[in-house]
């Protein structure tokens, strides 16, 4: 699904612009471009914006508005594997603080960022909605439960062994 | 204050006229077992917490073990009953016998039950929360089992909004039909729109989502608007960090849901619906949409519900993470493709909403009451609460608490049951309570003597804290005041959405100096100036968002001034949680010398040895704390 390859490399917007026509002429259809874009792509690449909104007939500045509002919306590609921590009431006050800070320094980036190989980004997120299993970490789409610094930090360590070991085989 | 009378404990109590109306027993729901079925059942806590607790592997291990031992049993996925602190969840039913609440199961012990209980035909009484006879079935009990409902997390619930949450197999609409699903639904589409309206006004059912503007005030302006179409919106964006009761009820009970909307559109005369769902909850999303499928299939949603002619058609719209959608009019911008951005009101939405028609909002707890009030009636409804606020709440108990979960009570009930009895206490023994975190950021800190205090709109607005949708976090000594002021105005800058100044620049203002409070460099003329701030704030913001903002920041200064002028004054934080303010000593009275403070320590600051008193050296202590949770004691301060 993502493609998360060298960024000077020409992207291939062609789906994009697909998913924008399939929306055009619909009621308000830019979040939901953004979405779809966003699910195929894994960010909202900036270049296609100019056309996006040529396809939807809405002012470019409306498309880039809603971009930036929400903060589900990258423009950015993103790591391999997102650390998400969640930063919500239940966690904050059961140390979701120490576990984001430790793994600033482990992972090596600021909270929102991603390490030059494209393998890890860094997100503090409010509120998963699980709070009773406070505090509680995500990575991609698998949840953690009742986490500690120390155990993120062998978790971001077991997939960095399982990362190499996979380099290597290649 | 506290209306001990109505709040469920004391039903013997009760007015007569008011029992007749009242079942003996509260609402609970069961999925009968069907008639010439054989084959046992098996349901697995699948929501989102019990998934984060390792629910998937589980369901595998089942499957395994049926198929080694050439079983057959339907299993299946059901939501969350609550009981977050004993995740997993898996219960099984055989024939004949109650169904099996089991707790905290693993691989360790899942072999044991399924072989007791599917094998042998006895409990796994070791690993068994609780069973749950069925009174409309011939059921032989189990020994040594404890009755579920009798347990102190669930005693004294009454579930309303969450009686089938944990209960029915979410993708299941039989279930929901078994256990009287849709009844409400048939019955309102033989009723006029008045007798609906009039129905919940009797209830006295208030938005659920925390404002408390009352149901059928709201259903009365949609409906009396001129304009067509009508729109039945719910606010499924439930981004208050701490609360999870939503999404509780749209994974554990989609089509309570769907019939609470459906109703409501029959009654103001709406034609089509949006459920604005956060992004943040998939599951949710796709029970929902299967949902919809469901009852679309069946007949009570679409184009001719229940053969009447009557036509209601609902889309799910995903937010794309900002906390202001929930505010009505930032979510009708939003589902209209937009910046979610407040408007100056009035209008309302209520004439001017989605693409300018008139349009009614509610929260997804909200509709969760309506199938109930319409079905037994307003006057049931409102026999359980408090005087000023009707019905039940569902609580989100986090924090330091033994016992934390979904808690659905009558309103009026203490915070000393939501948090010691319900709750089980402290987390810490020796760590006492501190304060209850109403409301999330919008909300306040209410500390110790409140604990007597009824939870309702009113008495919690009365305290300086707002019901908010219902997220309850405890918090302890070890907890520090300020951050966790700090903490709500860091939440609140980031998602202020800029429109209007008061609340962009106020909150920013008030985090600035929360931050400086916290690293030591707060001055004696902060204080009053938060306050400054914060009433200048109240009063001018444009939405609700930035009219409550202050609401953390004003309830600290009221409640816990002493904390915050002991951070200005001594420079010192006695919770130890503002990491410059921290100078960790042992106090000689309390040390009994146990040694327990030395492992933990990463960088040999705390020297012990037998029979002396622990010491902290000030040069290499790095702060980490890690001797203080190693206290059991509270000896190192």
């Amino acid at each position: 699904m993502t493609t998360n390859t060298a960024k000077d490399e020409a992207l291939d917007l062609t789906r994009a612009c697909e998913l924008a026509e399939e929306e055009a002429g619909t009621a308000g259809p830019v979040i939901r471009v953004l979405q779809k874009v966003q699910a195929h792509y894994g960010y909202i690449p900036p270049e296609f914006l100019p056309e996006m909104a040529e396809i939807l007939e809405v002012p470019l500045a409306k498309i880039f508005g809603a971009l930036t509002f929400y903060s589900q919306f990258y423009t950015e590609p993103r790591g391999k594997y997102v650390v998400r921590i969640c930063v919500g009431t239940a966690c904050h006050v059961q140390g979701s603080k120490d576990i984001l800070d430790r793994l600033k320094g482990d992972i090596g980036v600021e909270a929102g960022g991603t390490t030059p190989d494209m393998m890890f980004t860094l997100e503090p997120v409010a509120c998963i909605g699980s709070c009773g299993l406070a505090p509680l970490c995500l990575i991609n789409t698998e949840t953690a439960a009742h986490q500690t610094p120390a155990l993120m930090v062998e978790k971001i360590a077991a997939i960095r062994e399982k990362e190499s070991a996979s380099v290597a085989e290649e | 204050m506290a209306d001990e009378k109505k709040s469920g404990a004391a039903l013997a109590e009760a007015p007569a006229a008011a029992a007749a109306k009242t079942p003996s027993v509260m609402p609970k729901r069961f999925v009968p077992w069907p008639e010439g079925r054989e084959k046992p059942r098996i349901w697995i806590g699948m929501g989102t917490c019990g998934t984060a607790s390792g629910a998937q592997a589980l369901k595998e291990e089942i499957a395994a073990f049926l198929e080694d031992h050439k079983l057959e049993a339907d299993v299946m996925p059901t939501g969350c009953v609550g009981m977050c602190h004993n995740e997993p969840l898996v219960d099984i039913q055989v024939k004949g016998r109650p169904r099996v609440c089991y707790r905290k199961v693993s691989s360790k012990n899942l072999q044991q039950i399924l072989k007791e209980h599917l094998l042998d035909g006895e409990a796994s009484k070791r690993s068994a929360f609780g069973q749950l006879p069925n009174p409309d079935e011939k059921q032989v009990l189990y020994e040594g089992v404890p009755l579920f409902h009798d347990e102190p997390f669930f005693k004294d619930q009454v579930k309303i909004v969450m009686q089938r949450c944990g209960v029915v197999d979410y993708y299941a609409i039989d279930d929901y039909l078994a256990t009287g699903g849709y009844e409400g639904l048939r019955k309102a589409v033989t009723m006029t729109s008045d007798q609906i309206i009039d129905e919940v006004k009797k209830s006295g059912l208030r938005g659920r989502g925390g404002a408390g503007f009352p149901t059928w005030m709201k259903w009365k302006f949609a409906r009396d608007a001129e304009g067509t179409p009508k729109y039945m919106v719910c606010n499924a964006d439930e981004g208050d960090p701490g609360a999870f009761m939503d999404r509780a009820v749209l994974e554990g009970d989609p089509h309570t849901l769907l019939e609470g909307m459906i109703i409501g559109a029959y009654a103001v005369g709406a034609k089509y619906g949006y459920i604005y769902c956060r992004a943040e909850y998939p599951l949710a999303i796709k029970i929902l949409t299967e949902a919809i499928k469901q009852a679309k299939e069946r007949g009570f949603l679409g184009d001719n519900i229940l053969g009447t002619g009557f036509a209601y058609d609902i889309i799910i719209k995903e937010g794309a993470g900002a906390y202001v959608c929930g505010e009505e009019m930032a979510l009708l911008n939003s589902i209209m493709g937009e910046r979610g951005m407040p408007v100056i009101k009035p209008p309302f939405p209520a004439t001017h909403g989605v693409w300018g028609k008139p349009t009614n909002i509610n929260n997804v707890e909200t509709f969760a009451n309506i199938a109930e009030i319409v079905q037994r009636g307003g006057d049931w409804y409102a026999y359980w609460g408090s005087e000023t606020t009707k019905g039940t709440k569902t609580f989100a108990l986090t924090g330091k608490v033994k016992r934390p979960g979904l808690v659905e009570v009558p309103t009026g009930t203490t915070i000393r049951k939501l948090v010691e009895e319900i709750g089980g206490g402290m987390t810490l023994k020796k760590v006492g309570f501190k304060a209850a975190q109403f409301g999330g950021p919008s909300g306040g800190c209410l500390p110790a003597e409140y604990m007597e205090t009824g939870i309702d709109y009113e008495s919690l607005n009365a305290g300086g804290a707002i019901m908010g949708s219902g997220g309850v976090v405890v918090l302890d000594e070890y907890n520090c005041m300020v951050d966790t002021a700090r903490f709500f105005m860091e939440f609140t800058v980031d998602e202020s959405c800029g429109k209007c100044t008061p609340c962009r620049d106020g909150t920013a203002l008030m985090l600035q100096i929360l931050e400086r409070i916290t690293h030591g460099e707060g001055e004696l003329g902060d204080i009053p100036k938060l306050q400054q701030i914060s009433h200048f704030t109240k009063a001018n913001s444009l939405c609700g968002l930035g009219q409550v903002a202050p609401n953390p920041v004003l309830t600290t200064l009221r409640y816990f001034r002493d904390e915050v002028e002991e951070h200005i004054v001594d420079k010192k934080c006695r919770a130890h949680s503002c990491d410059e303010l921290i100078e960790y000593v042992v106090m000689e009275d309390k040390c009994t010398t146990c040694g327990l403070c030395k492992p933990p320590c990463p960088t040999d600051a705390l020297q012990w040895e037998k029979k002396q008193t622990a010491f902290i050296n000030h040069e290499t202590c790095i702060r980490c704390k890690a001797c203080v949770m190693a206290c059991p004691f509270m000896a190192i301060k």
